[in-house]
């Protein structure tokens, strides 16, 4: 047991140590940080100077008509010629001079907008869609429909999802938030898999290449070294996560007040969801303005009222119990090669069930209680990426005990199975391993 | 007494037979050479000695009793097939393998200071293991072999790859460590190393041991009654001197004087032939031609061949 420990904290320790270990502790939370802050920063930019453009309105519809905003300015200009204009231009004081001809009322392109530099998108499509607006009035008025009844034309719904719980207790849901969450989850589970899966096959290649293996397989038992390397390296793994989320956290936290301090109230969890929820691009969560503030917060209610205990101790559970499963698989694959090219033909058996588990995923994200869902919810191959999209939606207790007593048992067996390849694997130099030898190492007497 | 005994091993791979039937008692506190052409067996043997692999049949005996897990601690191994971890500093990585044979990191470190002093080696201590040179590297494999004081201590070619001032140093040592009370299993090609370390050997070929015992008795074995005489005088004189229980194997000329190599046949000794020639011939040098392990290992792997 004492060697096992030790085992554990080399292996730790030598990757947590690594400069590539710190580096991407660091960068992995400055880039998340950057892509929950960026658009938000982008969003709040805004031109501050002042822009005047001068309307020749030639038809006469739109003279006061296009609404000034903070930094674009209308000077309406009604005895001037276009070309007085031009010949002027660098002395006058305008960003771009708008043409509006008399065929506006049945040609949309009779409109021109002359300026030195190329105007910005900003610019024209406020002018664009204040002139749309002010011709669809005007139509609307023409065939005797009024402004009132227009106003009450317009619409907007929005869906508001209560769970009933079994006590009877109505809870505000979101299902947009419930998609975020498990994708999310789904994700990591998916890449953190692969990413230390991989760590734990190329660290067996590492002993076995460097024949240090002979040696430490003299002092401990070759499961012990086995294990411990996968111990050790799901602790790099929960250790990387954790700082992680504490470092992102962090530099939101601080971003926000450095930058933000406006928004004081809003906390940096807040932030994050609204963020999140921004670049899932749902559609009727937009930027954060007055009207959509009621339905925000309500998300924002609904978000607290998931069980998050529930879910990151799952995510935590599925996280292990998936990785344990996939990991000594790695480490089964590293010991029956002499370097990393050779892994591909073995590599195929665990790509295909975490591949499809993600393809499962994406169906499962829209229709949580489909058989499908169901069953690859139980598999254990592919549950701990399935039903982690699962569990933000609710799941009978009884599945969830299921799925996670076959992850445990599978788990087990798949351990016990790459123990006694490993233990062949790593004296075999030299030979091309193929799966029928593979399967005779699996009988050897230990 | 002996140490460690091997008893009627067994071990099959999926298309050979790697050891059959090897048994093998290795005296305490000796020198035990485990000699043999390549692919014999030696490694599976010692692997086995080592609980890297188990047999399939038979059983290993340390001082009297079945070989147990926690045994390895008192093994040290230094494998033909070198190897350390590459990114690792050398200090951690001595601290990390001595822990691993059960030293508290109190005592490793205290031995290491000792040893790296001895060796030289204290700069290195905060290198990579892939900024050393192979020779440096298998110095340091050294020091953490035997580190934890093993009573049973297995070299696997330990001179391969040590340039002569280190290959003498480490041949002092292995012969310091012995004194000190340590039972060692060496296992080489180098026959004049054998012939100059070991008390005893074995020697294994196609997986099995087909000769055991003490060096001098081996030798002794084999010997082949042959006696080179160098002298000054005419050859055929000595010749004539000779009876038929006497065969002339060859004739030299070396330095100004004559040598010949006789072969006693039987019913007669070395008594018997001095006095035939002394009469005839005035003896510079008589001596008997013992078998270099070189000869009786080339000579017993053929026999057992035919």
């Amino acid at each position: 047991m004492n060697k096992i420990k030790l085992i554990i904290s080399r292996e730790y320790l030598t990757r947590v140590k690594k400069k590539s270990f710190i580096v991407m502790t660091i960068l992995g939370p400055v880039l998340f940080a950057a892509m929950m802050i960026v658009p938000a920063w982008l969003a709040s930019m805004k031109d501050t100077d002042v822009k005047n453009i001068a309307v020749i309105d030639n038809s006469g519809i739109f003279i006061n008509k296009i609404a000034d905003t903070d930094y674009i300015k209308f000077e309406y200009l009604e005895n001037k010629k276009l070309e007085e204009l031009k010949a002027n231009f660098s002395e006058l004081d305008y960003y771009a001079v708008l043409q509006i001809l008399p065929s506006i009322t049945h040609e949309p392109s009779a409109v021109r907008l002359y300026s030195k530099k190329q105007p910005s998108f900003s610019v024209k499509s406020h002018i664009a869609n204040a002139m749309e607006k002010e011709l669809k009035n005007k139509k609307l008025r023409s065939h005797g429909i009024d402004e009132e009844v227009l106003k009450s034309i317009k619409s907007d719904v929005s869906i508001r999802t209560i769970q009933w719980t079994d006590d009877g207790e109505e809870k505000e849901s979101s299902t947009e938030i419930a998609m975020v969450v498990g994708y999310a989850s789904g994700f990591l589970i998916y890449f953190f898999i692969f990413m230390f899966g991989a760590q734990v096959m190329r660290g067996v290649i590492e002993e076995k290449t460097s024949r240090i293996v002979e040696i430490i397989i003299s002092s401990a038992r070759p499961f012990q070294l086995m294990m411990g390397k996968i111990v050790g390296i799901a602790l790099v793994g929960l250790t990387q996560f954790l700082l992680w989320i504490l470092l992102t956290f962090i530099i939101i936290t601080g971003v926000k007040t450095v930058f933000f301090p406006e928004s004081g109230t809003q906390n940096a969890q807040e932030i994050v969801v609204q963020d999140l929820l921004e670049q899932q691009n749902i559609p009727q969560v937009e930027t954060i303005e007055p009207q959509n503030m009621d339905k925000f917060t309500s998300m924002l209610n609904s978000a607290k009222s998931m069980n998050f205990g529930l879910i990151f101790g799952s995510f935590i559970f599925f996280f292990l119990g998936g990785y344990l499963l996939y990991g000594s698989l790695f480490a089964a694959i590293g010991s029956a090669v002499d370097n990393e090219t050779d892994t591909q033909q073995f590599m195929l058996p665990i790509t295909i069930p975490l591949i499809l588990g993600i393809f499962v995923m994406m169906n499962v994200v829209q229709n949580p209680e489909s058989s499908v869902a169901f069953w690859f919810s139980i598999i254990p191959f592919t549950s701990p990426i399935v039903m982690m999209v699962r569990i933000p939606f609710g799941v009978p207790y009884w599945e969830l005990a299921l799925s996670m007593g076959l992850l445990v048992l599978t788990f087990i067996g798949s351990t016990w199975f790459a123990g006694k390849i490993y233990r062949t694997g790593i004296l075999m130099y030299g030979k091309k391993v193929n799966y029928k030898e593979l399967w005779k190492w699996l009988r050897y007497k230990s | 007494m002996e140490l460690l005994k091997a008893q009627n091993i067994e071990k099959k791979f999926v298309n050979h037979l790697a050891l059959d039937d090897v048994n093998v008692s290795i005296p305490e506190n000796s020198i035990y050479g485990l000699l043999g052409p390549n692919g014999a067996g030696k490694t599976t043997l010692i692997r086995i000695i080592n609980r890297i692999t188990a047999p399939d049949k038979g059983e290993i005996l340390l001082k009297g009793r079945p070989l147990q897990p926690e045994d390895v601690n008192i093994i040290g191994y230094l494998p033909e097939e070198r190897g350390l971890y590459k990114k690792m500093k050398v200090g951690e990585q001595a601290l990390y393998l001595a822990r691993l044979k059960g030293l508290s990191k109190r005592d490793a470190l205290k031995r290491l200071k000792y040893w790296f002093g001895k060796f030289e080696m204290e700069a290195w201590w905060d290198k990579k293991v892939e900024e050393l040179s192979k020779g440096m590297a298998q110095k340091v494999q050294f020091v953490t072999t035997i580190l934890h004081e093993p009573e049973l201590l297995i070299f696997d070619e330990p001179f391969s790859g040590f340039d002569p001032i280190n290959a003498n140093m480490l041949k002092q040592e292995i012969i310091d460590l012995k004194k000190k009370g340590a039972t060692i299993i060496f296992s080489t090609h180098n026959m004049a190393s054998v012939e100059e370390l070991c008390d005893h050997i074995t020697l294994i070929n196609q997986s099995r041991n087909i000769l055991e015992g003490h060096i001098d008795d081996i030798r002794k074995k084999y010997k082949s009654n042959i006696y080179e005489i160098s002298f000054n005088g005419e050859v055929e004189k000595l010749e004539k001197s000779l009876n038929q229980y006497y065969e002339i194997i060859d004739k030299t000329k070396v330095d100004g004087h004559s040598a010949v190599r006789i072969k006693l046949l039987h019913q007669t000794n070395e008594n018997e032939l001095l006095s035939l020639i002394i009469p005839a011939v005035e003896i510079i040098s008589f001596k008997e031609l013992i078998p270099s392990m070189n000869d009786i290992f080339i000579k017993v792997v053929n026999e057992y061949k035919n």
